[in-house]
């Protein structure tokens, strides 16, 4: 008997116990499911996180301070004021540091900002023109901080979409002047909002020229040092040579060695990866939890090839009877519980991927649904059918004619 | 070891001659130069449960010619059931041979078995074993299903034969929709359908009523008269008195009134 007449067969058989049939594909259909939306929130939370630090600007490296040792009691990252200016200008240098695209140092303190009757206490940040690309951010109105306001330490100020609109309402922020530390500043532009990524605020601030910063506002003792140097590789394939290349270069600069050096260098990656593997974590946890409701599902389908076969051993000894060898009814067994596995794993996906669509409405967690999981599922729900079906098929196939004919 | 084969008189419609009656072990060929279609020699056949072992046949030597109407009849327990498994192919003896139209199937695998059953067998069951979510012509092509007979072909040869039993007009009709004796007829045109050389009956009255019975030995009696070869088991001697000679089988034996078979008992 060849293949499609076979599973013409198995179909009719499986369409001839339709509810049998319909319960067995349920195991399978959940757990199918199941596999697909678990897998796809994973995705869903890795995407999100990752478009989140991407947020922060691509190909970042961010280097801070040492920690300082005073009276022999270490303080915490950045306690030090090992960074200075003369460090962000030397990496910004293509001699020393070619895959280095751009740099910007920054220096930050909390201040009070006065507009007329208003005041608002804020971060002012002080850096270069180079920090608006660095960090990905981009300008509603006005314009950024540019080289001739660096030089001249101009009296200028950028602010952030939540800064202005505290100071200044709903009115138009540019042209404005801001007091802070009895300095009274331009406001040049508002940057664009971005909202919360980390613990601060990236939309609360005020960012004005380094050198503006270091003459007029800060009120630190070490004037050229910097708190934080954010440092932009020229592409993500040369974020680790850009990397090496920053390492060395503070470290000769400040004669150290790896061992005592007085910075910290991250990078984006390394942030990336700490948040993506606990998602894929808890993604793992699920998706684990799933496959044993697909496990389940499979056991399901084997029971019911059992009983089929113990149900139908007059069906199986008559076909023997008629010339059915023990192959052909063992591939009948088989298809038909490959079909069984297959449709519950079709209609699984389809049941995955509704829920994708709606679980969003309900839970605010994006879910997404890759063709790669959906084809997973399918050729993982064929497989259980074919391993389910392979033990009640030989055991059919075992069944003597007459035997099976004798049973009432 | 001894078997005995009874000639009940029946009138015979070919010259046949009990190649046993004088004391021959080779049966050779019959006078009009044919093979028997069934030829068994000492068959015996053993079923061993746990520790015992059961000895259902216990060396049985019989021909059946072309074109015979053969009953086999016995008490339950007798071997009867075993001897048409065997005739069947249903079965292998544990010893001897059993040649059916002319080639020996002892020692075949079970696939092989299975092409045999398909092409040279047509069964009758008792229960009549038709699948019952199948219309009647979906049951008749079924053997044809697993000789690899195109579609096509099958669909007509189904019909003939159900055409042939006198079922033309309800060969759409699904098993549950038939009565019993129509549904015998949907069996019997399964069992003509491949063009077997034997039609083998085991009980095929045994579940219906006299008019069906009458109806289906009918049938049969028809098909003898086409040339058919035919071997029907059964208990009813009035079943068996349809045939034109009956087998009786008794203890793992063939056996036969002393008197028909002189010189019968010195075989092997």
């Amino acid at each position: 008997m060849s293949w499609g007449e076979t599973l013409r067969t198995a179909l009719e058989a499986v369409r001839s116990h339709r509810m049998r049939s319909i319960l067995t594909m349920l195991g399978i259909l959940i757990g199918i499911a199941a596999v697909v939306l678990t897998v796809g929130l994973g995705q869903g939370a890795q995407a999100e996180v990752r478009a989140q630090i991407d947020k922060l600007g691509s190909n970042l490296l961010i280097v801070s301070p040492g920690s300082s040792t005073t009276s022999g009691v270490r303080g915490g990252r950045g306690s030090a004021s090992t960074l200075t200016t003369d460090d962000a200008a030397m990496l910004g240098s293509q001699v020393v540091a070619p895959d280095i695209a751009r740099v910007a140092p920054v220096t930050s303190t909390s201040s009070s900002l006065t507009a007329g009757e208003t005041n608002w206490t804020t971060t002012v940040v002080g850096t270069t023109p180079d920090w608006l690309g660095t960090r990905a951010r981009s300008m509603t109105s006005g314009r950024f901080l540019t080289s001739a306001d660096l030089d001249s330490g101009a009296l200028v100020t950028v602010l952030g979409s939540t800064t202005a609109s505290e100071l200044f309402g709903g009115r138009n922020a540019v042209g404005q002047s801001v007091s802070v530390n009895g300095s009274t500043l331009t406001v040049i532009g508002v940057l664009d909002t971005i909202g919360s990524s980390t613990s601060t605020d990236d939309d609360d601030q005020a960012v004005v020229p380094q050198t503006t910063m270091a003459n007029r506002i800060s009120t630190a003792t070490n004037r050229a040092a910097v708190s934080t140097i954010y440092i932009e590789a020229t592409s993500q394939e040369t974020l680790s040579a850009a990397y090496q290349e920053a390492q060395s270069a503070l470290l000769s600069a400040h004669r150290l060695t790896a061992a005592t050096a007085d910075f910290t260098l991250a990078s984006q990656q390394g942030l990336v990866e700490t948040a993506t593997s606990t998602d894929r974590t808890l993604t793992v946890l699920l998706a684990g939890v799933a496959g044993i409701s697909l496990l389940v599902g499979g056991i399901g389908v084997m029971n019911i090839m059992l009983v089929s076969v113990t149900e139908r051993v007059r069906e199986i000894g008559l076909r023997k009877a008629l010339g059915a060898t023990p192959t052909a009814v063992r591939r009948q067994f088989l298809l038909e519980a490959s079909t069984l596995g297959l449709t519950g794993g079709v209609l699984g996906v389809a049941a995955g991927a509704a829920g994708a669509l709606l679980l969003p409405r309900f839970l605010d967690q994006p879910v997404t649904i890759s063709g790669l999981a959906a084809g997973g599922a399918l050729a993982v729900s064929l497989v259980i059918g074919i391993v389910a079906g392979v033990y009640p098929a030989s055991r059919a196939a075992r069944l003597a004619p007459i035997d099976a004919l004798r049973s009432e | 070891m001894s078997s005995r084969i009874i000639d009940t008189g029946a009138p015979q419609p070919v010259p046949y001659s009990d190649p046993y009656s004088g004391g021959s072990t080779d049966p050779g060929p019959d006078p009009l130069g044919q093979p028997p279609i069934l030829s068994l020699r000492e068959v015996r056949k053993v079923y061993a449960t746990g520790t015992q072992e059961v000895e259902a046949l216990r060396g049985v030597t019989l021909d059946v010619e072309q074109g015979e109407y053969v009953a086999i009849m016995g008490p339950s327990g007798s071997g009867k059931s075993t001897l048409m498994h065997i005739l069947g192919c249903l079965d292998s003896p544990t010893s001897g041979t059993y040649s059916l139209a002319g080639s020996d199937v002892s020692g075949l695998t079970e696939a092989e078995l299975a092409e045999v059953r398909n092409a040279r067998i047509g069964f009758v069951f008792q229960q009549f074993n038709l699948l019952p979510s199948l219309p009647a012509w979906r049951n008749v092509e079924l053997p044809l299903c697993y000789a690899g007979t195109p579609r096509d072909e099958r669909r007509e040869r189904a019909l003939h034969a159900l055409d042939r039993v006198g079922l033309g007009e309800r060969v759409d009709h699904k098993p549950g929709e038939l009565s019993g004796g129509q549904q015998q007829r949907v069996a019997v045109a399964r069992a003509l359908v491949t063009d077997p050389a034997l039609l083998l009956a085991d009980e095929p009255t045994g579940n219906l009523d006299s008019r069906s019975t009458a109806d289906v030995l009918g049938l049969f009696a028809e098909l003898h008269a086409s040339g058919r070869t035919i071997v029907l088991i059964t208990h009813e001697p009035e079943v068996a008195e349809v045939a034109e000679r009956t087998i009786r089988v008794r203890d793992g034996l063939v056996e036969t009134p002393a008197a028909a078979v002189p010189g019968a008992g010195a075989l092997r």
